[in-house]
């Protein structure tokens, strides 16, 4: 077991102005919000490219640190002072990091070009640009902060710019309330968040990662450290769409759909799994804390796959497919330094392949009048090549098919949880299994079968900028898999950050153990049942009721209308009773008091102009009884 | 230079000057008294940047006896906590005259009635109440501070009861009622301090431990607290605030709940603290409870409110709980916090309030349901109205954030069950905050709203540099709290409470490396 490695101050080279990254996507944003109008014509490209500037300095920095010595692969350094005594303000570029900041400016930019195809006939383009590089920004300060409270100003800022994003067609009050939704209950996981880092700040009396070592956090009760990781799994329960806190990630499919690719799947929504993995100095001596975020991961993979079986709108699957993918990383961070490799690797792959899938998801919909509805699609494929082969590309990544980008990553998850615990290792298998139901059944409805367009679809394959970026995606889907894991390159290349197991696990290009094929008999036995059901039967245009089962899985699992029960309404009466009682209780008591005493209210009212002279003439009346007891008492 | 008294007598001569111009010259007495504010702005800037905050604790200090057999002095000087505060004063003023340009002509409203209102007085008593905001900070006689603490009144009163909105008499003679009884509480307190204090002063700084006897120092306490927390307001002596709020003009509502309430939480830290240290221990559990319960109970009677200035006054009211929280958490960063809390709230509910003036101007009505879609027409108006939320939720980045993280911490440092309990408001505020928003700004614009025009120059004026103090300061509040730690210090010293210690070791090991 290899811990990891010292956090060394150093602000020299690219990594020095690493900063740019977070300054120039949020530099664009300030220029075209406060730009106005004037903006619109140029704003799009502006956006692109303050993305791509992040993007080469992420590269950049990359290089430089890749060329250090591994226990130099961590750096930090202060930009400012931000509470003096508590915390400064500082970066910290490692091998963790900067994975991060490549996957977000790298499928960030890509998905900022694609935007200027999608939302090209929107008024409203330039404010839509503007709250990507807002995310931008936000997000990789998340995960470039050297500390944990620069990591919570990104994390609320992410969270600002979903809201924004999510409610960006405001004036559809679906969209609206989704977005507030999404923001409140984030603020519920942000809660605990909090708590967490009070806790942090309380015990060891310093909030930067750099004093927070296994060393340092190993002085702590290990119920301070359980409490510690519960907290700031709450947190990332919240942002991450994980139980119980999933409600809202469904909803947030309101947003327009490079929205839902960008931050709902590749990145904003995985960092409660950064959050996990910064955080492994508390975790990996608190395993009842370990032990929590593998059950719920278990059980958010589950159900997010349940949801995904039932849903007919493409988006609404794709939501609960990434609910699930993300419950597979959580598994993989909850397993400590073995699992961090497969889960942050997950992480990397899921957010081409999810965010190839979500964007051709978006061409879809372009080309279809914007339908979602998948009973209303078939027979795709011929008219939009392109994006069907890349978009099968990604369902084959995501189902874990052989040599694929998501059979590396996954496998690597599922045999690290078989070795942990076996429950926990089956359960992941069987999640293997309804993926391959779910997204072959999408693939199905959508582009084989028969046509069930509306009269007014003329579908036509989207523009080459809209293409491209598919393109490009669906080449990570296919090789990032086994490039970052086999002969386990990216676990060594993150371990200065997270450091290594005992033993590194043996990797091979085609799996022959117990659980690699029993995934893959249940994924291919999904897949056929998919083919049975949507593939060679018709396709109804319209849902038939279904079982209680499929009801229960459309419904999400009860997840709404559990928080309208228990939280939602009794919150309404509390707030009623509580507004009754201010006007009724509190106040009625005062003016019932001011009443009795002055005579009627409507009699204060009339006398209402002598009052400051009555008040001078109180206060001096008042004044003279007080000073002559008082002499009077001093001179007993 | 008398720095402070020259603060105090610019815009009272201002005011005079407001007052005496003739009749009918509505528009040069708004001049006067903008270019009469910014001046004091001006003023408090350059004495700002001449203060020392590692110097001594009262700075600026000027002392001349006024009732020599009372002992009683014109004494006034600054610490960092209430520099601060004046600033918030100073920066305030302008932009509130700024946005009360046509508030004091009377519109026609909704009764058809257009009132005959005087502007001119309208902005004299807007000078005359920045003198006594500043006065009340500066004073270090207390006698003189109680003095601006009731003289306050006058001009807010007034500013209700003739320029508010419908119930306006009421919500005035409330207000009054309500302060009346806290200021005579709080005379009684001052006059016994005086006589069983035996010292014949009332200077401040020599009155700090005077008190010994632990009983005095609880009915002290009491006399200077209840004051306070009807001033501030605390639960549960909050109720005059919404209706004071919602009935004065937005930009008295803006000086009402951001300077004049924060004299209670001021007065709950420098005077109850460092006077009766004692009795502040013994009261501590008690004021905690009613600091949490403030908290929740405002943010819970937030949510339901349907007028959006009660909304914001109720909105406050949890805030005051924070304010409150944090000074009585006893620890450095809570009170460091508290007061930059004060601050960040000036402006944060200062943008707050005169954005939904603007609101209420165009539509003529404080009702949320009268709104709706506001966006699609008036789109920098609801971004300005949305940041000004954000920061009122206390959004990361803006400056609200970091105080409230450093009361919440602090207090958590102590009292980590009221902590946690407190900061559940976090999620309260996003509802209250978000949903006036949702219902006010999105969805389909409603039919009245769909003549509303954004905003004019004049109003981004007001909003403008507000805005960018609350997302400066809530990336950089280093400035302001360099000024605010080493008085919080010294009053923590006062009042005879040191921090407590984290377990580990990593503080010292910091400690030692620098």
């Amino acid at each position: 077991m290899q811990s990891p490695a010292e956090i060394v101050q150093h602000s020299g080279g690219v990594i020095g102005v690493s900063w740019l990254m977070i300054a120039l996507p949020l530099l664009g944003a300030a220029i075209l919000l406060l730009g106005g109008r004037r903006t619109n014509k140029w704003g799009h490209f502006l956006g692109v490219a303050m993305s791509l500037g992040a993007f080469v300095v992420a590269v950049l920095s990359f290089v430089e640190l890749t060329g250090l010595d591994p226990d130099q692969r961590r750096r930090a350094f202060e930009l400012f002072e931000f509470i003096p005594g508590m915390v400064n303000m500082g970066m910290l570029i490692d091998p963790l990091s900067i994975s991060f900041a490549l996957l977000i400016t790298g499928v960030g930019s890509l998905i900022h070009i694609y935007s200027i195809g999608y939302m090209s006939h929107d008024r409203d383009r330039r404010r839509f640009f503007a709250y990507l590089n807002l995310f931008v920004a936000a997000m990789l300060l998340l995960v470039l902060s050297d500390n944990y409270v620069g990591l919570f100003i990104g994390w609320e800022g992410v969270g600002l710019a979903s809201y924004l994003l999510i409610g960006f067609w405001q004036h559809k009050p679906s969209a609206a309330t989704a977005a507030q939704k999404a923001f409140i209950v984030n603020r519920v996981g942000d809660f605990g968040l909090l708590i967490g880092i009070f806790t942090i700040w309380t015990t060891f009396g310093s909030l930067a990662f750099a004093d927070l070592t296994q060393q340092v956090t190993g002085q702590a009760s290990e119920g301070t450290l359980t409490a510690i990781g519960l907290l700031l799994l709450l947190g990332a329960c919240g942002k991450s769409a994980q139980l119980p806190l999933q409600s809202w990630l469904l909803d947030a499919m309101e947003g327009p759909t490079p929205v839902s690719a960008l931050i709902h799947a590749a990145t904003m929504v995985t960092a409660g799994v950064y959050l996990v993995v910064r955080s492994g100095a508390f975790f990996e001596q608190a395993p009842t804390a370990q032990l929590v975020v593998t059950i719920v991961g278990v059980a958010t993979l589950l159900a997010g796959a349940i949801i995904g079986c039932a849903k007919d709108d493409i988006k609404k699957g794709l939501a609960g497919s990434t609910m699930s993918q993300i419950g597979y990383m959580m598994l993989g961070a909850g397993l400590g330094p073995a699992g961090y490799a497969f889960a942050i690797g997950h992480l990397i792959t899921h957010g081409f392949f999810k965010a190839n899938m979500f964007l051709g998801a978006g061409s879809v919909m372009h080309a279809m009048n914007d339908e979602v509805d998948m009973r209303r699609y078939g027979a795709l494929f011929p008219v939009m090549k392109v994006t069907a082969v890349t978009f099968i590309i990604g369902y084959l990544a995501i189902i874990g098919f052989p040599m694929l980008s998501g059979y590396y990553t996954k496998e690597g998850i599922i045999e690290t949880a078989m070795e942990h615990n076996a429950i926990l290792g089956w359960l992941a298998v069987l999640g293997a299994g309804l993926t391959g139901f779910y997204m072959s059944r999408m693939i199905f409805m959508t582009f084989f079968g028969k046509k069930r367009w509306a009269d007014d679809a003329h579908p036509h394959e989207s523009p080459a900028v809209m293409t491209w970026p598919l393109v490009i995606l669906s080449i990570g889907s296919i090789g990032l898999g086994a490039f970052l894991i086999l002969g386990n390159r990216f676990m060594n290349f993150l371990s200065p950050a997270v450091g290594l197991p005992q033993e590194l696990p043996e990797t091979h290009v085609f799996g022959f153990g117990p659980a690699a094929l029993a995934t893959l008999a249940l994924v291919a036995a999904g897949a056929a049942l998919a083919w049975f059901r949507y593939g060679a039967a018709e396709v109804p245009a319209v849902a038939p009721r279904g079982s209680f089962l499929t009801t229960f899985a459309r419904r999400d699992l009860y997840g709404d209308a559990l928080n309208e029960a228990l939280l939602m309404r009794p919150g309404q009466w509390l707030t009623r009773i509580a507004v009754f009682f201010d006007n009724r209780g509190v106040d009625g008591l005062v003016n019932g008091l001011a009443a009795g005493i002055g005579g009627t209210s409507g009699r204060l009212r009339r006398v209402q102009n002598g009052y400051v002279r009555s008040y001078a003439l109180s206060i001096l009346f008042g004044a003279a009884a007080v000073v002559g007891a008082l002499l009077y008492v001093g001179n007993m | 230079m008398p720095w402070l008294s020259i603060l105090i007598a610019v815009p009272v001569l201002g005011a005079v000057g407001v007052a005496l111009l003739p009749k009918g010259s509505d528009k040069l007495a708004k001049q006067l008294a903008l270019v009469v504010s910014l001046v004091v702005l001006g003023l408090t800037v350059a004495m700002a940047v001449q203060f020392s905050p590692n110097g001594n604790r009262f700075q600026f200090e000027e002392k001349y006896s006024w009732i020599p057999s009372f002992g009683v002095h014109y004494g006034v000087a600054v610490d960092g906590i209430a520099l601060v505060l004046i600033a918030l004063s100073a920066i305030l003023v302008p932009i509130v005259i700024l946005a009360s340009w046509h508030d004091a002509e009377g519109r026609p409203d909704a009764t058809g009635l257009a009132p005959k209102r005087s502007a001119k007085t309208y902005f004299a008593l807007l000078l005359v109440l920045e003198a006594m905001m500043i006065g009340v900070f500066a004073a270090t006689d207390i006698f003189l501070f109680y003095v601006f603490f009731e003289a306050m009144l006058i001009p807010m009163y007034f500013m209700i009861g003739s320029y508010g909105g419908v119930q306006r008499s009421y919500a005035a003679v409330k207000f009054l009622l309500y302060s009346l009884f806290g200021g005579l509480l709080m005379l009684v307190a001052v006059i016994a301090l005086y006589v069983v204090a035996e010292k014949n002063t009332f200077m401040f700084p020599e009155l700090i431990g005077a008190i010994q006897d632990p009983t005095t120092q609880k009915w002290l306490f009491a006399g200077f607290f209840i004051a306070f927390a009807i001033k501030a307001p605390l639960w549960p002596f909050h109720t005059w605030l919404p209706d004071a709020a919602a009935q004065a003009p937005a930009g008295a509502a803006v000086l009402l709940v951001g300077v004049l309430d924060k004299v209670g939480t001021y007065g709950m830290l420098r005077f109850c603290l460092e006077l009766f240290p004692e009795a502040s221990k013994f009261f501590t559990p008690l004021v905690i409870v009613l600091s949490v319960v403030g908290i929740i109970y405002g943010a819970i009677v937030a949510i339901g409110q349907t007028d959006m200035k009660r909304l914001i006054a109720y909105t406050s009211i949890s805030h005051f709980g924070f304010i409150a929280l944090g000074v009585f958490a006893m620890t450095q960063n809570a009170q460091s916090g508290a007061t930059l809390y004060m601050v960040n709230h000036g402006f944060s509910t200062g943008a707050l309030f005169l954005v939904a003036g603007f609101l209420i101007y165009r539509r003529g009505s404080a009702q949320i349901a009268d709104y709706g879609g506001v966006q699609s027409v008036a789109p920098l108006l609801a971004g300005a109205f949305l940041i000004a939320g954000l920061s009122g939720l206390s959004l990361p980045g803006l400056a609200p954030f970091v105080s409230e993280f450093m009361v919440l911490i602090g207090t958590y440092e102590r009292y980590a069950v009221p902590a946690i309990i407190g900061a559940t408001g976090v999620i309260l505020a996003a509802i209250y905050i978000l949903w006036m928003y949702k219902r006010t700004m999105n969805g389909p614009t409603a039919e009245p709203v769909k003549g509303f025009t954004d905003l004019n120059g004049r109003e981004k004026w007001v909003v403008a540099p507000l805005i960018a103090l609350i997302v400066a300061f809530g990336f950089f509040p280093k400035p302001l709290l360099d000024v605010i730690n080493p008085a919080v210090d010294k009053t923590l010293t006062n009042a005879q409470v040191t921090d407590k210690q984290p377990v580990s070791t990593v503080a010292e090991k910091k400690g030692a490396g620098q």
